[in-house]
């Protein structure tokens, strides 16, 4: 099973996290210091799995990390992953991500990856990882599956935010802006009115 | 709203609390739109936990989107109950989730199979009753859908392997679809079809084939097509090669595939890339154990990866070097593993590696002495004080205990103190301070052995230790204690007492404890030579474990008006009533007040649930030192025998071979290097080639070192009957037969006495003559008509304490050649009592049979019982096993198994239910309702009554749960009834029913986590079943 899966840049700043099983805030904290510890001591031309390390669930501990860019992808799993299995799964689950962050490219190299997209299409990211990896367990999905589940998620997007609610959400815009107005105007006019009544007073 | 949620997210991620948003992330999964309610979920997903209270608040909305019609919030439901959901709310959505399984869109199949799967990890009984849909979900046409049920899958045959071995065939054929490409071509991954399924589907077949060779038969030829198919060049290839190989070497061997799996092995370890190279060694690792010449093909890679720059690689060829140890490399391996723990910093890797070459170093210390004493030294400056605390105990226990010869110990005993005298004259600021505990235990027990050493030049070395401001309050404690012991001589006295007395008024307790007795026995000569003589290190001092001293002490203070002791379970139990804050001090009271308690309520089943849990604490301090003289001298001889048989020459010889290997290999530093490996490796692997002759040296040298001491001191007989195992010579064991068979009457006596205390197992030897004129006593059950005038014989057996009580009927378990196996439950009050038939069935006689039986989910007590001989035919002996369920559970599996001198073990395996550990518990009305209050783990659900045309269902119903689960009907109120009963360990359920409509309402409440949730499966079963 997957315990946790933790994305992190090159300075230990948290950029994606999922645990799969319950630890509080700050053991949370640690468990990614201590990984982060692990993981960026070592080189790039040593194996990419770790054994150790005290914090989840004890021996029975492994990290498989794959090291992209400026970003670790980590996962932590328990000794009935295959360690193999799941390096693979990080690819696929990198595509996976990019194929959601770089909509329209479709950008399959990600040696040019930039954190900040990331950062701004986290909800994005966590959907996808959730139909790959279901509550720690890795599901095969066929690919077609998760394309469409991409595709969908950025045609319900599309159907909030793009051209086809575009009128509708300009005149509510309009609207919006104008309610506030209206009253004050009703009343400069009033005043406006009643001026010109009382100069003659 | 969604993108200030999701920000809380990104802070909760920096680990900034935000426990405020978690409300809003509620209300937003309630009544968002669509992409509100998924930012919803989803941020409820990552912020709570399982018992969080906020959760119950989500609920409803998860049932409202479960039913709704648009796909997308069904979807998004079951992905939430998948991820978290709180237990107790499990069977409201139970029925929704169980409809989705017929839903026609996959991908909602899926995720109902995975919400299910949850469901089952967090609360297994709730979901027992639909096992036959998880069937169907294997079934299911859509390959995503069969995948998400093998995770259950996977958990229920890691559980119970037996139960599914049906099932082989269909995964099987599974594999064989998916391995020849029958899947639509979305699933493969680099041209591989579905891996991840490959996996899971070869992790299932491993589980189910281990051990068994029938089923493992049906599955060697799709191994083999795996193995073949998986020759592309890719990471994921050799990630179901992997575990392929795995699968292999667990399921019952063929030759044929291991040869194949062997070269796919090599391929492994001799790849270039790391991540392969890795896999490689882990696989060899675990496959070394069953084929060592694998290491030996592969020996100048493994040589090669101890050089290796990764230290993850270095460390995993540690770890296969450690297997492969024996009595020739070891100090070569122990060597490479002590250099490897100088140069790492890992606080994890230290603690593991200290405590396996403390293992190997103990477990052949043979070399030299002083190889083990440098060794062990080693081990203490490195490991420091993060090593495992049984290491130095372990070390020093073997000091004391010492080996066989005198001479031996002396010298081992002799080299410590010397080493230790020599340390202590250096610098001893950088040493941990555990070491500096052993340093001054050992100075202070042995250091009388060296000629010509004062104890006072000791004393003074001890001395300035203390003068470290560095080392802690308990080391100052150990080493004031080796100061005591050396306070022979009149000079050593006066200037131990002068260290003492600056600690006399010291602030730590222990410390000033400590002073102010070696203080005492230094005024007084004739109580210190009493209470620590000189030579007095390993004569066993008989403990008294039942501190019956304590008895009179004990009826004074009663008689005077002092509250009779209660153990603290109840204690805290009458405090939460009263509604008062507990607090902890009660453990520690708790040894000296167990006589009271058996003095005082020996029969009530708390008390002794209480003596039962201490006997573990009991054993290990003071039990194994009452082990006499008379019973020691066979022992010893025993195993001297067996070393004038171990042909000396053996070891001997190849002993020098791998001492002088090593010096060669610390020699031949100017030899070219691949030479230099070559001889490492030479010294590495000695011994392995020809392991038939080093494994069984090994093993008898470990049966040597430790010696076996009986756990119990009743247990005379049955020490006795071991040692038998050992005498080859007939006579010795009539002599041993002698005192074993008049024992049974005195032992039965003080077994009477130990069996409620201590949990032990009675064994009662049934002769021919007892059976035939015991065969007539009063049984409260008659077993049914049995054919076979063997088994309606066999409960006559049973000793005459238990005759009187319930019993099930005798059930034959297995039957071999010359032993037949049968078993009967009886139904004690405080204990379910496992009788174990052995019978004689064949003309000749049958000698040292010897049956052992374990458990997991149940306490059973560690021990084997052994029986000299069965010596004719339909001769039956019973052994007797109290068992008592601690955790409770829907059922627990006792496996055991016999073995005896001339045949092969045979091994069998029984079920108890919950059912056979509950007995009823006769409570009034109003102490019903007063427990009720108190018991806060509660589980309700209705059940369907089946029988409509019944005039008084809840009467039915109640005498049905009555007469299948033993319970206690306390009271019926108009439509509700109430019952109760209790664990055998003692502890309470209370059970709440009400009838409406057709409908039962069960309501269970007890003080126990789980035993609610086992008992109503139970219930459910009893009500279908009637």
């Amino acid at each position: 099973m997957i315990k946790a899966i933790l994305i992190f840049n090159n300075h230990g700043k948290p950029r994606l996290i999922r645990f799969y099983q319950y630890f509080a805030e700050d053991m949370q904290q640690q468990i990614i210091r201590e990984t982060f510890h692990l993981v960026s001591k070592r080189d790039d031309n040593v194996c990419n799995f770790l054994e150790g390390g005290s914090l989840i669930g004890g021996s029975d501990y492994k990290l498989i990390y794959r090291h992209y860019a400026t970003l670790y992808f980590v996962f932590c799993v328990d000794s009935s992953e295959s360690e193999l299995g799941i390096l693979d799964l990080i690819q696929v689950s990198t595509i996976y991500i990019f194929m959601t962050v770089f909509v329209e490219t479709l950008d399959k190299c990600f040696e040019n990856v930039c954190e900040l997209d990331l950062i701004f299409h986290m909800d994005k990211v966590h959907y996808i990882l959730q139909e790959v990896v279901m509550g720690g367990m890795v599901l095969e999905t066929n690919m077609n599956e998760i394309v469409a589940q991409v595709e969908l998620q950025n045609r319900m997007e599309k159907s909030e935010g793009g051209l086809s609610a575009a009128p509708a959400r300009a005149v509510s815009a309009v609207k919006n802006m104008n309610l506030p107005e209206i009253p004050r105007n009703i009343n400069i006019g009033d005043i406006n009115i009643k001026v010109p009544n009382l100069s003659p007073f | 709203m969604k993108e200030i949620m999701v920000r809380a997210i990104y802070c909760e991620m920096l680990g900034y609390e935000a426990s405020f948003s978690y409300i809003h992330a509620i209300k937003l999964a309630q009544q968002g739109s669509v992409l509100e309610k998924r930012v919803g979920y989803l941020a409820v997903s990552l912020f709570l936990h399982e018992s969080h209270d906020l959760l119950l608040l989500l609920v409803n909305t998860v049932l409202k989107d479960l039913q709704s019609t648009n796909l997308i919030e069904v979807c998004m439901a079951l992905t939430v109950v998948s991820q978290i959901f709180p237990k107790d709310m499990i069977p409201a959505v139970l029925p929704l989730v169980e409809d989705k399984l017929t839903h026609s869109k996959e991908i909602i199949r899926r995720k109902a199979v995975l919400a299910l799967y949850k469901f089952y990890l967090i609360a297994p009984n709730q979901v027992q009753h639909i096992h036959d849909k998880f069937r169907k979900a294997l079934c299911d046409k859509d390959p995503g859908v069969m995948t998400a049920s093998l995770h259950i899958y996977l958990k229920l045959i890691k559980e119970s392997p037996e139960s599914y071995k049906d099932l082989t065939d269909s995964f099987v054929t599974i594999l064989k679809q998916v391995v020849g490409g029958k899947l639509p071509v979305d699933f493969n991954y680099h041209s591989v079809p579905a891996p991840w399924l490959q996996m899971q589907l070869l992790r299932i077949l491993a589980l189910l084939g281990k051990e068994d060779q029938r089923t493992s038969e049906m599955m060697y030829e799709v191994l083999d097509e795996s193995l073949r198919r998986a020759e592309i060049n890719h990471n994921i290839t050799y990630a179901i090669l992997y575990e392929c190989l795995k699968t292999i070497y667990t399921i019952h061997p063929k030759s044929e595939l291991l040869e194949k799996a062997a070269k796919c092995i090599g391929k492994f370890v001799l790849s270039p890339k790391i991540n392969l190279k890795y896999l490689g060694l882990k696989a060899l690792t675990y496959v070394v154990q069953q084929d060592p010449n694998l290491a030996l093909q592969h020996q100048m890679t493994i040589i090669e990866c101890l050089d290796h720059s990764d230290p993850i690689i270095k460390r995993e060829t540690l770890e296969l070097l450690y297997r492969i140890t024996n009595g020739q490399n070891v100090s070569v391996i122990v060597e490479k593993m002590l250099d490897f723990l100088r140069l790492s910093k890992d606080e994890y890797t230290t603690i593991d590696l200290v405590g396996k070459v403390a293992e190997l170093a103990e477990k052949y210390p043979f070399p030299y002495n002083s190889w083990f004493i440098q060794t062990m030294n080693a081990i203490f400056s490195i490991g420091g004080d993060v090593m495992q605390p049984d290491i130095p105990n372990n070390f020093l226990r073997l000091l004391a205990e010492g080996f066989d010869s005198d001479e031996e110990d002396r010298q081992l005993r002799l080299l410590a103190v010397d080493s230790y005298l020599s340390l202590l004259e250096c610098d001893t600021s950088g040493l941990p301070q555990r070491f500096l505990q052993v340093i001054s235990w050992v100075l202070g027990e042995f250091s009388f052995l060296k000629e010509g050493l004062e104890p006072a030049d000791v004393v003074e070395r001890l001395g300035k230790l203390l003068d470290d401001d560095a080392i802690t309050t308990e080391t100052r404690c150990w080493v004031l204690a080796a100061m005591s012991k050396l306070c022979g001589s009149s000079d050593a006295l006066c200037k131990a007492e002068k260290v003492a007395h600056k600690y006399t008024s010291c602030l730590d307790t222990a410390l000033r404890q400590q002073a102010v007795e070696l203080e005492l026995l230094g005024r007084d000569v004739d109580l210190r030579t009493r209470v620590l003589p000189q030579h007095g290190f390993c004569v066993w001092l008989q403990v008294d474990s039942s501190l019956s001293f304590l008895d009179g002490f004990v009826s004074d203070a009663l008689a005077r008006g002092a509250a009779p002791y209660k153990p603290p379970h109840q204690r805290q139990e009458e405090l939460s009533q009263e509604k008062i804050l507990n607090f902890e001090p009660y453990g520690l009271s708790l040894p000296v007040s167990l006589s009271a308690c058996s003095l005082t309520d020996r029969q009530s089943p708390t008390a002794l649930s209480l003596s039962s849990s201490l006997s573990n604490l009991l054993k290990l301090e003071g039990v194994k030192r009452v082990w006499g003289k008379q019973g020691y001298l066979p022992e010893k001889q025993a195993t001297e025998e067996a070393l004038a048989q171990e042909p000396s020459s053996i070891f001997a010889p190849s002993h020098q071979q791998a001492c002088s290997e090593s010096q060669q290999t610390t020699f031949s530093t100017i030899v070219e290097q691949d030479q230099e490996k070559r001889q490492l490796a030479s010294s590495l692997f000695v011994g392995l080639g020809s392991q038939n002759l080093g494994k069984p040296e090994a093993s008898s040298s470990q049966r040597f070192r430790r010696k076996v001491r009986p756990e119990d001191p009743s247990d005379v007989n049955r020490s006795l009957a071991v040692s038998s195992s050992f005498s080859h010579s007939s006579s010795a064991l009539d002599v041993l037969l002698d005192n074993a068979i008049p024992d049974p009457t005195n032992l039965s006596d003080s077994t009477s006495e130990a069996v409620p205390a201590v949990g032990n197992t009675e064994v009662v030897e049934a002769s021919e003559v007892s059976s035939l004129s015991g065969g007539s006593g009063p049984l409260a059950q008659p077993s049914s008509q049995v054919e076979r005038g063997l088994e309606s014989d066999l409960p006559s057996r049973l000793p005459a304490t238990l005759v009187g009580l319930l019993r099930s009927d005798v059930e034959e378990l297995c039957s071999g050649e010359s032993l037949s196996l049968s078993a009967c439950k009886v139904f004690d009050a405080d204990a379910l009592v496992l009788a174990i038939f052995l019978s004689n069935i064949s003309d000749s006689s049958i000698q040292e049979v010897s049956c052992l039986i374990s458990s997991e989910q149940l306490k059973v007590p560690e021990m084997c019982s052994t029986f000299s001989v069965l010596s004719f035919y339909l001769n039956v002996v019973v052994s007797l096993y109290r068992l008592v369920m601690e955790a409770p559970g829907t059922q627990a599996i006792v496996r055991g198994s016999v073995s005896c001198a001339s045949q092969a073990t045979q091994s069998f395996s029984l079920t108890l239910s919950l059912v056979d550990f509950i007995r009823p518990l006769p409570l009034t009305t109003e102490e019903y309702g007063k427990m009720w209050l108190s018991f806060s783990h509660d589980v309700k659900q209705n059940l369907m009554l089946l029988k409509h045309e019944e005039e008084d269902q809840l009467e039915a119903a109640l005498t049905a749960l009555k007469e299948k689960l033993c319970l206690h009907i306390v009271d019926v109120i108009g439509a509700e009834g109430i019952m109760a009963c209790q664990l055998v360990s003692g502890r309470p359920c209370l059970l709440h029913c009400h009838t409406h409509g057709g409908m039962l309402a069960i309501w269970l409440r007890s003080p126990i986590a789980d035993l609610p949730d086992c008992l109503l499966y139970h219930c459910q079963k009893a009500i279908q079943e009637r």
